[in-house]
């Protein structure tokens, strides 16, 4: 790596208007893999050794993990060329990247309007040529989001299908990072690059039977369905005879100009050879409560590292310390043995304002006396969700909905009203709660904007919505 | 209202206050522990950090991206420390679950890197246990509610500034200028034992503490010498002496209903008698003065052995405890059959006395530390048991101990003490001089047994010498030759004392004795 040589761009440049990046940095690989003469964007909530990785936060600002991702690892492993770390909502917090401390991305499309997010630098990157493919990561929707409003696809995997190990966590029950690409085989070929199992990821493992026994290490006790899988290769519109259930929950909420767009799509499909059937997740109605509620709790905990005390911002000016006398990142105020006094000026300083409210409603979520109420209560409808989506693909192979519900807004339209933000993750969280894998596809156009499609699969199915969505595609 | 005299003692007395009642019921303490263990594992419990300290380590070298909390690092379970604690549930016949799960602990501290600690909460690892331990001569139980795996959190130093002609110093938090972090601690792997409120004696804590690290040393999952590697909170409330039934049961709600103290920062066997004493006296003064014991916790202040308030019930913490995602359920239901535990130490001494034919007391001594029962029994199985046993319980520990040493301290050199017990054995060397010369030399300079005979010229003199010393001795002392046939039992003391005198010692006493006598008899 060449941190300290490497010219760093910040936003504004000239040669990134869009604001897609938060740090330019080319990292070239001399291994010869698939992905060689590949350039790759990779989220900045995903660590890079010697590359400052933000999180899209005044927090991190400054902050150099010393060591890669596993998904790094196997990006470079295969040839590709880094060429930055992307823009980001603030530690993935937000739909459309605007709460990033770095200033807004611009949606390639349509200058005036979001990429979507969290991963909007990413997707953007991708849809301007910045970057052949761009990693993001999902937590409730952060791939497919930014995917279907900058007219790309992204894949949000299964959970356990790739390793989060230097992905810095929002919320770990939910999150996977996934690939975006130009085309779906595009992103397809990304994923089977950094697909499959991780002895640093517990959870990268593979039950064949359902609730089977992982072993104590968390090593995979039967073969990672990644490495008996070719996902580039399922990208061959072959949907003769596939079932597609559409949940009529999900289309109902959606916008008439996306609906319009999502009918097309289905009706060429069926052109194709393709059979639909309606299905029903009765549970989905619940399905954005709780996954705030979990999402916000699961955050409170995550981010609770983020206190000055070894690395990011240590709220020491507020005290008038100097960074000679406070050189060291691990000698900290000692004051009369109460803490949280520094702590607190540390994420004061260094957390923007959604960060800090989702923190807070997570933190009382968890709380003695509410936690039954809330977090118990969610993850009760999280296994809801999931029976429905059980029940759905026995009647189907895949499910369809239109990816967002919405075109993509302009910008500073939706930031001042948090609850219709969080609505427009309707479709997408659904999948996260229930750990499945999913897709979004451009499907059209309206008003000039993109409109995705989206296709969730069964636990591991990938290739079944990688094949579909490659359909929709030709 | 009158009283007749002679009658007021025991009868409640309608003007007396609560005070007054309290002063004549007995009082005795409840006590239940968590006692934290470190478990000896090569690496820490999430990550691949070793856990061994490094002589004169540098703070903050034992560390990773994991055992940092740096962003995005990951937990992954060490198998071994699982089973370790499947071990520790084996020996104190605990329940195993089928699957035992993770949780984050969320709380901000300097020293705990993620500001959670991942730890085990309604599904342990080991449930519903019990430990049976001697207490002044009788047989105890105590109930183990449970106990859980979790991980260390790193350690801090305060440090206050001396004047400038003086080095920085380490003082309590209070008094520091500012504090140090070192993370190398963090991430080991922890047990935290949990009895139930069974303890009616700051002494039987003891006892039990004794008896659970013994069976943890056993187990080969302890080290007692490593500093931090037990750690005691425990809780005390006093009730009336008539709570307590015949079984020492007591009533859930006389329970509930008395306050109760925990008391923190207890770290070895001694301060958990000396903290609880303290607590205990406390305690009673203020329900004997008619004052109620706040519900607090209280540390531990080791230097001058008292208890001092920390905070208070209502500022007791939410630790707002949630399930840990990063780790998969352990499915641990067949790990108790397939993980095999030593034979630990009651079943030892049981059997160190019926093979050996050693009296409880012996066999108690050779059996505390699983070293030195090893060692007996490698001694034992050579040499006649009798001999071994007194020269492991009594000779070899008591000079280790008048040194301050441990059996670990010279497990590398068993064979020469082997060799000097062979050596007293076939009479090469009298038990005297194996004692008091060799062993001592032994351990004292670092010598062989035969180096020391050889240096100091203590082999067994030879039977000729000793016979020329006994004839030398007989016609150098007419006048007590004259005093033993006239009677007189000290005579022969003396002529033994003039030959042990010529032979350097080297004679054994007893067959001097015979020797002379029958020289002077016949």
């Amino acid at each position: 790596m060449s941190a300290d040589d490497a010219p760093t761009h910040r936003g504004g440049d000239a040669a990134d208007d869009l604001n897609a990046f938060i740090t330019r940095e080319t990292v070239v690989s001399d291994a010869d893999g698939p992905l060689a003469g590949k350039t790759v964007a990779v989220k900045d909530n995903i660590s890079t050794e010697g590359i400052r990785t933000t999180c899209g936060s005044a927090m991190l600002e400054e902050y150099v993990p010393p060591y890669d991702a596993t998904v790094v690892e196997r990006l470079r492993g295969a040839g590709a060329t880094l060429v930055g770390k992307t823009n980001m909502d603030e530690f993935g917090m937000g739909g459309t990247t605007e709460t990033s401390a770095f200033g807004p991305t611009s949606n390639p499309v349509d200058r005036e309007r979001v990429p979507g997010g969290s991963s909007g630098g990413s997707a953007a990157a991708v849809a301007a040529g910045e970057a052949d493919l761009a990693l993001g990561s999902d937590t409730g929707g952060s791939v497919r989001n930014p995917a279907a409003f900058c007219g790309v696809v992204g894949i949000k995997p299964t959970y356990g299908l790739v390793s989060r190990y230097g992905l810095v966590a929002y919320a770990n029950s939910l999150e996977q990072i996934g690939p975006f690409g130009r085309s779906v085989e595009d992103a397809a070929a990304l994923l089977d690059v950094i697909a499959g199992p991780d002895e640093r990821d517990a959870t990268t493992r593979y039950d064949a039977a359902e609730g089977g026994a992982p072993d104590a290490a968390g090593v995979p006790d039967d073969t990672h369905p990644a490495e008996a899988t070719a996902y580039a290769a399922a990208a061959d519109g072959d949907v003769e005879g596939m079932t597609v259930g559409v949940p009529t929950e999900l289309i109902e909420g959606a916008d008439d100009e996306v609906v319009a767009v999502f009918e097309d799509a289905l009706a060429d499909l069926d052109a194709q050879g393709v059979e639909t059937v309606e299905v029903s997740l009765p549970s989905v109605e619940h399905a954005v409560q709780a996954y705030y509620v979990i999402a916000m709790s699961e955050a409170s905990s995550n981010l609770a590292r983020f206190d000055g005390v070894r690395y990011g911002v240590s709220g020491s000016e507020a005290t008038g310390g100097t960074e000679g006398e406070r050189g060291s990142s691990s000698e900290i105020d000692g004051g009369d043995g109460n803490w949280n006094e520094s702590f607190a000026r540390a994420r004061e300083e260094g957390f923007g304002d959604e960060v800090k409210r989702r923190i807070l409603l997570g933190t009382y979520a968890l709380s003695a006396g509410y936690h039954d109420k809330y977090y118990k209560k969610a993850q009760d409808a999280r296994a809801w969700v999931k029976r429905d989506f059980d029940e759905a693909f026995a009647e189907a192979d895949v499910l369809a909905t239109p990816t967002m519900p919405v075109l993509p807004p302009k910008r500073g339209e939706s930031l001042d009203d948090p609850l219709s933000l969080y609505l427009m993750d309707a479709n997408t969280v659904p999948v996260n709660l229930a750990n499945l894998p999913a897709i979004s596809v451009p499907a059209g156009e309206r008003e000039g904007l993109p409109v995705g499609m989206q296709f969730v699969g069964p636990a591991f199915g990938e290739a079944a919505v990688i094949r579909a969505g490659s359909a929709v595609e030709e | 209202m009158t009283v007749p005299s002679g009658f007021t003692s025991g009868v409640a007395n309608p003007g007396s206050t609560m005070a007054r009642a309290a002063e004549r019921a007995e009082l005795v303490p409840v006590i239940g522990l968590e006692v934290h263990v470190q478990l000896e594992t090569d690496t820490k419990i999430f990550c691949g950090c070793s856990t061994e300290p490094a002589d004169d380590e540098e703070p903050n070298t034992r560390v990773c991206p994991t055992c940092l909390g740096l962003p995005g690092a990951l937990p992954v379970c060490n198998e071994a420390a699982v089973e370790a604690a499947v071990k520790v549930g084996k020996a104190l016949d605990a329940d195993i679950p089928e699957e035992t799960r993770f949780h984050r602990k969320n709380y901000y501290y300097p020293d705990l890197p993620k500001n959670f600690q991942i730890t085990q909460y309604d599904a342990p690892l080991c449930a519903d246990g019990e430990l049976e331990f001697s207490h002044e001569g009788t047989r105890r139980t105590v109930n183990v509610r449970r106990a859980h795996l979790e991980e260390d959190p790193g350690s801090l130093r305060h440090v206050r500034e001396g004047p400038a002609d003086l080095d920085v110093r380490t003082t309590s938090v209070d008094r520091a200028d500012y504090s140090l972090i070192d993370y190398n601690r963090a991430g080991t792997p922890l047990m935290e034992v949990v009895t139930e409120p069974d303890f009616r004696d700051p002494r039987e804590v003891r006892a039990f503490l004794e008896k659970l690290e013994e069976v943890l040393e056993y187990l080969g999952v302890f080290d007692a010498g490593r500093d931090g590697s037990l750690r005691i909170d425990a809780n005390l409330s006093m009730i009336e002496a008539g709570e307590v039934g015949d079984d020492g049961a007591i009533d859930e709600d006389v329970l509930e209903s008395a306050n109760r103290t925990e008391v923190k920062n207890i770290s070895s066997h001694k301060g958990a008698e000396q903290a609880l004493s303290y607590e205990r006296n406390r305690q009673e003064n203020l329900i004997k003065r008619g004052k109620a014991v706040e519900q607090e916790t209280r540390h531990f202040n080791e230097t001058h052995g008292n208890t001092v308030s920390m905070r208070s019930k209502e500022e007791e913490k939410d630790y707002r405890y949630f399930g840990e995602a990063d780790l998969p359920a352990l499915q641990v239901s067949d790990w108790k059959e397939r993980i095999a535990i030593p034979e630990l130490p009651d079943a030892r001494r049981e059997r160190f006395r019926g093979a050996y034919g050693l009296d409880a007391e012996a066999a108690s001594k050779l059996t505390s530390r699983k070293a030195v029962a090893d060692f007996y029994e490698q001694v034992a199985e050579e040499f006649d048991p009798d001999l071994a046993a007194a020269w492991v319980a009594d000779t070899l520990l008591g000079e280790l101990n008048y040194r301050d040493m441990a059996v670990e301290d010279v497990t590398d050199r068993l064979d020469e003490f082997t060799r000097l017990i062979e050596l007293v054995a076939t009479e090469e060397v009298t038990t005297k001089n194996a004692e008091e010369v060799v062993l001592r030399t032994m351990l004292d300079e670092g010598l062989t047994p035969d180096e020391v005979i050889e240096r100091e010229g203590l082999g067994t003199a030879a039977a000729d010498e000793v016979a020329a010393a006994v004839a030398e001795a007989i016609d150098e002392n007419p006048d007590a030759v004259e005093d033993y046939h006239a009677g007189e039992g000290g005579a022969i003391n003396f002529l033994v004392g003039q030959v042990m005198q010529k032979t350097g010692g080297s004679a054994d006493p007893g067959d001097v004795n015979a020797m002379l006598r029958e020289r002077l008899d016949g």
